[in-house]
């Protein structure tokens, strides 16, 4: 595939249609406008969370009090994991390099139902909207954890309503966003792109839309019950009334533990190009990432109960989601073998991209083998709900989807801006950021063995000394965070001129210009051979 | 501003069809919560469902199969350039819907009458059993019964759109689209009605 | 793309098909008046299951659509079916 230097049309962001300025952004129904809409609240909803994390380690920094009263701690921890969770990484990937990129790299023009996507991010607003809300309005903010556990979530003062409206319209959002993925990728593909001709970063969004679609209905219903609860006393939780406060665990995680694959998938397959890349190498064992990511999405269906084992489940729902637990880090376990096989006897390119990608795979493998001591019955017994499980889920989540995400920001900066980011600044807060993660996360392993709960303000004067090491990480990340970001934002006005392929890379998004034009090709190419197609 | 709209109606069926997923799903949630109550509750659960009018259920069963017939032999009548029919159908199915509605409506009236609805005094000094079979039966009858108030309204919009000619004999995906979210609240009728009228 | 010629269902096949659904809910309510202990609701259920599937294969038109439509539907209940059959794994042996 030749790259076009001829066309002249204008690039997507010069593009002048019926509306102007801010409104030409917030009524476009153009894929890549809708993404980078989202990339925008996205990090301003991470910067937030982020900021919330920081006042919470600073007040961890030293037992009983530090700065604030135990009450605003919960309301704290609440809102960082409604946050994080609901408003920056289920949405994050699929929303910005999902939207932008989704359709070039399968040679299409647009998703299927281009208007529904607007609509996404419209329910995406109206839903940070209302968690922002419930922060302010009514008897104070809600103070139930992320997880809204009844029955305290529907007996608390807090303002439980807009939070759990707000998550119910995020929820909505990330099932249309899956559904217009399913369709652009079984109606969209360019002539010659068969199904195994697709690159990995497009398969991970399919397997990932899938999840999308089928498991957040189940917490859309979840929190109605919740408001039912709250409202009607309709008594499905309330044991007073015979409900059982379990059921609303095995329901709240029947969707929650794949919404973790709904963050973890498309990360994989963003790191999966960029190994292609950088390598400049075929990936390793493309048909078994393919299969993984399926099987990763389907087995993560029933492994729920994994969040559950100390709550009073029967001894027959123990060992059956502990055992599907540890079958569903096998898939993810290939995907590790594949991308370090890739790297095997390549023609490595050294760029900040790739050093996202090596972080990205030591941490999700320190998160995902804990991940494994979490599954183990008896261990559960001893770590859950300390800092242990904390430190799990923040490698994995934030080292796993998060480093993707900083990686997927580099990798593709060229073709969505135009311009080439300051890699020295790139590689310095990278560097930070790494430093930061592990020395805030890593004691935390450490502090919860020893028994430190979570989602305490307070805590026994023998775990003073990690937590100050653990506040100090804190810093650092914030520091590097801030770097890695504002060099971002700089490089858009100061960055040089990026070429239509930076990086010598093989899928479709590299033949067309940086930044690509409105109908993204010229030609809707024909495609005659697979993805990464290096001699 | 995207490319040139083209038509796919094959992608518009594929996204309703999973859309309808999602409400399975959405109803499903419900459905995990009826078994767990019932399992636990069986003897309450069949006591309470001789409370509700088998008649009535029947006749509200009967009522949403013959409009799910209206519409579809309403996409028949499209596709072979009837349109007065397929107006005559689509009405049908919307005044069967609004039966169903009425039907509903005075069933759960005679109910409230009688102080039985979520968090009532006369239902709280009922069994835990009643209490979750009545809570189960307001909220999924009543989340059907707004599926069903959605459904109208697409119906009503797409019948606007067959009398100004939008939808006609060579494009009708969206009357076929609005059949199946129909046929949909339909099927989850079919299942309700066993699990409330008749597990006396 | 081309369209090639739609299939168009007769109108007697609906009726038909609708006929059999108001007897087959006819015979469910007179099936479940009889006791049948625990399995009054499996066989109200059966009955419940053989509906749908005339009310997916002729009304939602899936008998005349690519299987594929047909193996995703299925797959969906499958998975409805799981969700509640291992929740009541909990439940049952508590």
């Amino acid at each position: 595939m030749s790259i076009r230097t001829d066309i002249t049309e204008p690039s997507y962001l010069e593009y002048k249609g019926k509306y102007k300025g801010i409104f030409s952004w917030i009524f476009s129904t153009d894929h890549k406008r809708i993404g980078l809409l989202y990339l925008f609240s996205i990090l301003i909803f991470f910067a937030i969370g982020a900021t919330i994390g920081l006042l919470m380690k600073f007040e961890l920094i030293a037992p009983g009090k530090t700065v604030m009263e135990a009450t605003t701690y919960n309301a704290f921890f609440t809102l960082h994991g409604i946050v994080m969770i609901f408003a920056v990484v289920i949405p994050g990937l699929p929303a910005v390099f999902g939207n932008f990129l989704l359709p070039i790299m399968i040679g299409a023009r647009d998703v299927a139902f281009p208007r529904l996507n607007l609509l996404s991010w419209y329910l995406y607003v109206a839903g940070v909207t209302m968690v922002v809300i419930s922060q302010f309005a009514g008897q104070g903010p809600p103070d139930t954890g992320w997880t809204f556990y009844a029955p305290y979530s529907f007996r608390t003062t807090g303002n439980m309503l807009p939070a759990v409206f707000g998550a119910f319209l995020l929820g909505f959002s990330s099932i249309l966003t899956g559904l217009n993925f399913l369709v652009t990728i079984h109606r969209m593909r360019a002539p010659g792109m068969k199904w195994l001709r697709m690159p990995l970063f497009p398969w991970a969004l399919y397997a990932t839309a899938w999840v999308q679609l089928l498991a957040t209905p189940i917490i859309g219903i979840t929190l109605l019950m919740v408001v039912a609860e709250r409202t009607l006393h309709i008594g499905f939780f309330d044991p007073s009334l015979g409900g059982d406060p379990l059921l609303y665990q095995h329901l709240f995680w029947t969707y929650s533990h794949p919404a973790v694959y709904i963050m973890i998938l498309p990360a994989m397959g963003a790191i999966s190009d960029i190994m292609a890349t950088f390598s400049h190498k075929k990936i390793f064992g493309y048909n078994f990432m393919v299969v993984s990511s399926l099987a990763i999405a389907f087995v993560g269906y029933f492994v729920w109960g994994h969040h559950m084992f100390t709550s009073g489940m029967s001894g027959t729902a123990l060992y059956t989601f502990s055992l599907l637990t540890f079958l569903v880090a096998i898939p993810s376990a290939i995907k590790v073998f594949n991308w370090i096989s890739t790297m095997h006897q390549a023609s490595i390119d050294l760029k900040t991209p790739f050093y996202w990608a090596i972080a990205f795979i030591f941490v999700f493998m320190v998160g995902g083998f804990s991940g494994l001591i979490l599954g183990s019955l008896a261990a559960n017994v001893h770590l859950h709900n300390t800092h242990f499980v904390v430190a799990h889920f923040h490698f994995i989540v934030f080292g796993g989807t998060g480093f993707a995400f900083f990686g997927a920001m580099h990798y593709w900066f060229p073709k969505i801006t135009g311009k080439m980011y300051d890699a020295r600044w790139a590689n310095i807060g990278l560097v930070l950021t790494f430093i930061g993660f592990i020395t805030l996360y890593g004691p935390m392993f450490y502090l919860g063995f020893e028994g430190m709960p979570r989602r305490y303000y307070d805590y026994d004067e023998v775990f003073h000394a990690g937590n100050i090491l653990s506040t100090m990480g804190s810093w650092v990340l914030y520091s590097g965070l801030a770097i890695v970001i504002i060099n971002l934002i700089a490089s858009v006005k100061g960055g040089s001129k990026a070429p239509a392929d930076p990086w010598g890379g093989k899928t479709l998004e590299w033949t067309i210009p940086s930044p690509p034009p409105v109908e993204n090709f010229e030609e809707i190419p024909e495609i005659s051979s697979g993805p990464y197609d290096y001699k | 501003m995207t490319a040139e709209t083209h038509r796919d109606d094959l992608a518009s069926k594929t996204g309703m069809w999973l859309f309808l997923f999602t409400e399975m799903l959405l109803f499903g949630g419900l459905f995990v919560v009826y078994a767990v109550y019932r399992y636990r509750n069986a003897t309450a659960f069949h006591l309470a469902a001789s409370e509700l009018s088998v008649f009535v259920g029947t006749v509200n069963t009967i009522i949403l199969l013959i409009s799910s017939a209206t519409i579809a032999m309403s996409i028949t009548a499209i596709q072979l350039k009837n349109k007065k029919l397929a107006l005559l159908l689509l009405t049908l199915t919307l005044l069967l819907g609004m039966a169903f509605l009425v039907n509903k409506y005075f069933e759960w009236g005679h109910h409230i009458t009688e102080h039985i609805y979520p968090g009532s005094a006369v239902l709280a000094l009922r069994g835990q059993g009643d209490i979750l079979f009545y809570g189960l039966y307001f909220f999924m009858t009543g989340l059907h019964a707004l599926h069903i108030i959605i459904g109208l309204a697409f119906i009503g919009v797409v019948g606007i759109k067959i009398v100004r000619g939008k939808i006609a004999s060579d494009n009708y995906v969206l009357l076929e689209n609005s059949g199946l979210y129909w046929h949909l609240v339909d099927l989850i009728w079919i299942f309700l009605f066993p699990l409330f009228y008749l597990i006396t | 793309m081309e369209e090639e010629k739609a299939h168009i269902v007769p109108y007697r096949t609906f009726l038909i098909v609708l006929a059999g659904l108001i007897a087959l809910t006819l015979i469910s309510v007179a099936v479940t008046q009889i006791a049948l202990g625990t399995f009054t609701i499996g066989m109200a259920l059966l009955i419940a299951t053989i509906k749908s599937s005339f009310v997916l294969g002729i009304f939602m038109h899936l008998k005349f659509e690519n299987k594929l439509y047909t193996v995703v539907v299925i797959a969906v209940i499958v998975l409805i079916a799981s969700v509640i059959i291992i929740t009541l794994m909990d439940y049952i042996y508590r």
